[in-house]
């Protein structure tokens, strides 16, 4: 069990590979790295509400950012998550 | 056949999918021949995997030369959970829980973009990976280290792949076919009203224990050591400071909020080793354990009142950030040092049970020794309710529930490399009792060597170069589990960044780590209790359900800290040692609450009708039963006073009786009175939990029973809906994954479904 997305690029692209190639997947990689890491941190949750809104149809403006954080601990307070031992 | 066939097909004709998407599923029949299309270079691997796996195996339980190498540990462990996880969970997903990808997840029929929000399969594994990893798999380990290196490793890789693993996925797949419903209502609607009250209180009763004794650590560790006091103190405003920055300054910047925080944890670390040098900062954090307990019992009162954003939440990143950093930084630094480990595969204590870090044989109480690692029943509650609401398709359960617990017993094994690590004279100075040891350089010298263990000569320069090493005064007697580990920790890390010199600063690194997710488990542990209290409170008085009113909310919250607060005093004044006395109660807990979630489990199997297939939940239900209720008795029924409560209770009341004035390791009156005190509530406590347990039990195998007399039983899932969205099951897309998720990908923007994610 590795930690999940790496060594992705690793499996994939011959032996010869250009040096601008290198750098990109190294890049990509990065990128893809700092995604997960800070999906597991919980900071898309802003953009998930988003994307949720705009897909919906709800109507109505979505909340601000400011006001969308504010809510997700208020949330918290009414239902607290457990934290394992 | 028709047995087989109910389960999740029988919603086959309600499912029917929308024909302008690409398929929300990969064919089964597609699924299926992939999995058995065996390929050259595929078979290769897993005999590479099988064989690796299988020598490192020879070289722990058969070989044993006079040491052996911690990289074997790894070995085994890794290639045992991938054998594991493609064979053994991919047998359980085919023959009893038949996940359908056609099937909306909650995180899809009940989006609302916040608590219902389908998460990408890896974020959400790191999600769930952070949410069920605690303190728990460390400190167990390096407790049960002292029966041997074998007896802990066989346990933590069998017992995860047979119990723990199987739990949280099985658990998970039922929370999310019920909509992200809680244990505690899983149990109430499948057991009935007796077994449902039964199961609630006694996960109210387990969370006061398990709160108490993971606080029972941080105490023991921080115990005259002003250098720790004042770091984790220091965690507590950098938390504000965080909760604030992210209020006002900049909202939902979290990870650079956590790096900020993250930077003035290493600042507060550094600082605390100034601090330990000057007089006056020895003066000022050198506190006893009392003043320490008194501290965390106030501390987590106002935790527990004060607004998430302020307190909780900026603490749960930091610890989030610790805990992923850390984790992976010490599997790097295992593979690279590769320790040897000079500690014998069994020692004599598995069999007498006469250990002087925790009494008892290794059956049953290796088992509840280590709990968190390879079962552990506090992860029902983790299962059921939070991550289950943000699943994006129903076959990623395996991933993450299965997948995500053979990460915790990884953990785990790292954990008894690292108490492994280090030199067994100075393990059994640290983890013996001060009442063994009499807390001194000189007593923990003879009294380990008087142990009569082979190969095992202590000496008092080494207890004290190690201590001076790792910046503290003593470390006889730092009982808990978390200072040991953070010397194997400090040992290992030293052998990568900074050498000997760096082992201070790790040492108390490793020990802040461990106090993070402490700390947290206990404020969070609080909250979560505080409202279970409100709502049952709420049956009676319906005032306590309105969980926003203040006056219940302080009440409950000052119930709930009482009943742990008391726990912790007695057990940091216990004559007896504490730690020794209480953890094979938290592990018992524990262990019983898997056993209440497993129960659970299987009445639900019996009621799809899956007998064929019943004791993948009924095997691990069975062991755990028979191991807690074992252990349970032994505790009250045993007539040794080292291992039962009743025994010593009566053994010290009979001395008082007798007019004595010290007995054993008690020498004052007072002292007798608190043994006596402290058996009783410990005693009165294992009775309380191993009833209700069997009550829970007892109504799970009635309700299977009934469910096999009429074939089946009702099903409380939520109905079926038909998803509109699609997404790979395992860490990697297989070739059929790929081709949809391209299929998806080419989809016109404005028709593709909402997705969280990406």
């Amino acid at each position: 069990m590795g930690s999940p997305g790496a060594g992705k690029a690793a499996c994939e692209g011959g032996p010869l590979m250009t040096v601008p190639q290198v750098l990109h997947r190294a890049r990509d990689t990065a990128r893809e790295l700092a995604w997960l890491f800070k999906g597991v941190m919980g900071e898309n949750a802003y953009q998930a509400y988003l994307d949720h809104h705009e897909h919906s149809h709800a109507g109505g403006l979505p909340m601000t950012e400011r006001e969308f954080w504010r809510d997700k601990t208020d949330r918290q307070d009414a239902n607290p998550e457990g934290r394992c031992c | 056949m028709s047995k087989k066939q109910s389960g999740s097909h029988q919603h086959a004709d309600v499912l029917v999918t929308d024909s302008d998407l690409p398929a929300v599923a990969v064919d089964p029949q597609q699924a299926e021949a992939e999995d058995r299309r065996w390929t050259p270079a595929k078979i290769a691997l897993w005999i590479g995997i099988a064989l690796l796996g299988g020598i490192a195996w020879t070289m722990l339980a058969i070989v044993r030369g006079e040491t052996v190498n911690a990289i074997w540990f790894v070995f085994a462990a890794v290639c045992t959970y991938l054998i594991a996880y493609r064979f053994y969970s991919k047998f359980i997903e085919r023959n009893l829980l038949k996940p359908d990808d056609r099937r909306a997840t909650p995180a899809e029929y009940k989006a609302d973009g916040k608590d219902y929000a389908a998460t990408d399969r890896r974020v959400l594994y790191g999600h769930h990976f952070a949410a069920i990893a605690g303190a728990g798999p460390l400190v167990g380990p390096v407790l049960a280290a002292q029966m041997g290196y074998l007896p802990g490793t066989l346990w933590i890789i069998i017992g995860v792949i047979f119990a723990g693993a199987v739990q949280d996925y099985l658990v998970m797949f039922f929370s999310m076919r019920r909509g992200g419903r809680s244990l505690g209502q899983m149990a109430r609607e499948e057991l009935g009203v007796i077994g449902g009250t039964a199961a609630l209180i006694a996960t109210l009763a387990i969370m006061i224990i398990i709160v108490a004794i993971l606080a029972l650590v941080v105490v023991n560790a921080l115990g005259e050591s002003p250098w720790g006091v004042f770091s984790v103190s220091m965690t507590i405003p950098i938390a504000l400071f965080m909760g604030v920055y992210l209020r006002y300054l900049r909202p939902g910047r979290v990870t650079e909020v956590s790096l900020i925080g993250f930077a003035l944890l290493l600042l507060a670390i550094i600082g605390g080793g100034w601090i330990s040098e000057t007089a006056w900062g020895v003066d000022l954090f050198t506190l006893d354990r009392i003043t320490i307990a008194w501290g965390i019992i106030i501390y987590g009162f106002i935790a527990a009142v004060l607004p998430v954003w302020l307190l909780l939440a900026p603490r749960d990143y930091l610890s989030t950030f610790m805990k992923i950093g850390t984790i992976i930084m010490l599997a790097v630094a295992i593979v690279i040092t590769r320790p040897e480990i000079s500690v014998p595969a069994i020692t004599p204590y598995a069999t007498s049970g006469t250990g002087p870090v925790v009494a008892g044989t290794l059956f049953p109480f290796l088992f509840v020794t280590i709990a968190c690692g390879a079962l552990s029943g506090f992860h029902a509650l983790i299962s059921s309710g939070t991550t289950p609401k943000m699943i994006e398709k129903e076959r990623q359960t395996r991933f993450i529930g299965y997948g995500g617990m053979l990460m915790e017993s990884f953990v785990a094994i790292m954990a008894l490399v690292a108490a492994l690590s280090i030199d067994r004279g100075i393990y059994f100075a640290m983890n013996s009792s001060a009442a063994a040891t009499g807390g001194t350089i000189e007593g923990a010298v003879t009294f380990v060597n008087g142990l009569g263990l082979t190969g095992v000569n202590l000496t008092q320069e080494a207890l004290s170069t190690m201590a001076s090493n790792v910046g503290e005064e003593s470390i006889v007697s730092r009982t808990g589990g978390a200072p040991t580990l953070a010397v194997g920790i400090a040992q290992i890390m030293q052998g990568v960044f900074g050498g000997a010199g760096m082992m201070a600063f790790w040492y108390h690194f490793a020990i802040m780590f461990e106090a993070l997710f402490i700390l947290t488990a206990v404020d969070a542990g609080t909250r979560v209790a505080r409202f279970m209290l409100q709502d049952s409170i709420g049956n009676f008085v319906p005032r306590f359900r309105d969980t926003s009113w203040r006056a219940g909310a302080w009440i409950c919250t000052a119930i709930m800290v009482a009943g742990w607060g008391a726990i912790l005093i007695m057990g940091v004044t216990d004559p007896l040692g504490g730690i020794n006395t209480l953890f094979p109660l938290f592990g018992i807990a524990n262990q019983l609450l898997a056993a209440i979630a497993l129960a659970v489990c299987m009445a639900i199997c019996a009621k799809k009708g899956m007998f064929r297939f019943l004791w993948i939940p009924a095997l691990p239900l069975a062991f755990a039963s028979v191991v807690t209720i074992t252990a349970s008795f032994q505790k009250i029924f045993s007539s040794t006073p080292a291992i039962g409560y009743w025994a010593q209770h009566t053994a010290f009341k009979d001395a008082l009786a007798a007019g004595e004035e010290s007995f054993g390791t008690a020498k004052t009156v007072a002292a007798m009175e608190a043994v006596v005190r402290n058996t009783f509530i410990q005693g009165t406590l294992s009775i309380f939990f191993v009833v209700l347990s069997i009550i829970v039990i007892i109504t799970a195998i009635l309700a299977t029973v009934r469910a096999y007399r009429h074939g089946g039983g009702k099903e409380n899932e939520d109905p079926a809906v038909p998803s509109r969205t699609f997404a790979p099951a395992g860490l990697i897309a297989s070739p059929a994954e790929k081709e949809l998720e391209a299929q998806w990908a080419a989809l016109e923007p404005g028709k593709r479904p909402a997705r969280a994610g990406h």
